[in-house]
């Protein structure tokens, strides 16, 4: 039972950042490009922990974390330098 | 009955996840795309990781401490990424379907 919801949620979360991938190609001013891209990181950090669990290993979970403390720094800097036009003042 | 609930519950976060990626591509303006990815993705999220976590519990890996450190730091940074994005798009006077506020506001 476990094995099959986890396929579908796998599937799910691909058609999610296939999504996200569209509005990042597409997104019509940069900052819908930079939303796009946090909202990538949120699912793949769904994605390594789901793959983790089809496995019953904890294999990727340092690789998650760092996605995700990673991708808040990576969207901070960006909205900074949006809003600056420097990142570091 | 556990697998059964750890099911139930990554099933829900990742529909929660693809509901708000959905969002994301729907909503006609940055301000109401902001809704979708960063409420529903990552409560979402917050779920996949409760099923994960519990599912771990039973393979007999122990309570899995680096799950809740996940979700607690996703659930403390998505406001303050979203509040951030938002303060940019309003700086560029990006397109509202509602009009934007005087320039004296944006500040």
């Amino acid at each position: 039972m476990l094995n099959v919801s986890i396929n579908i949620a796998l599937t799910m979360l691909a058609l999610a950042m296939g999504c996200n991938l569209w509005r990042l190609l597409r997104g019509p001013d940069v900052t819908d490009r930079v939303l796009a891209l946090d909202t990538l990181y949120i699912n793949a950090v769904a994605l390594l922990v789901l793959l983790d669990t089809a496995d019953g290993k904890p294999l990727f979970y340092e690789a998650a974390i760092l996605i995700a403390l990673l991708g808040f720094v990576g969207t901070v800097a960006f909205a900074k330098f949006l809003l600056r036009g420097d990142i570091i003042e | 009955m556990f697998e059964f609930i750890s099911a139930i519950l990554i099933l829900l976060g990742a529909s929660f996840a693809l509901i708000g990626s959905i969002g994301l591509v729907r909503f006609p303006d940055i301000y109401t795309r902001l809704h979708g990815p960063t409420k529903v993705t990552t409560l979402g999220l917050g779920g996949l990781l409760l099923g994960s976590m519990i599912y771990m519990f039973l393979q007999g890996e122990g309570v899995a401490v680096r799950e809740l450190l996940i979700i607690g730091f996703l659930f403390l940074t998505a406001p303050v990424s979203a509040h951030l994005v938002a303060k940019a798009a309003l700086h560029r006077r990006c397109r509202s379907v509602c009009g934007l506020p005087d320039r004296d506001a944006d500040s």
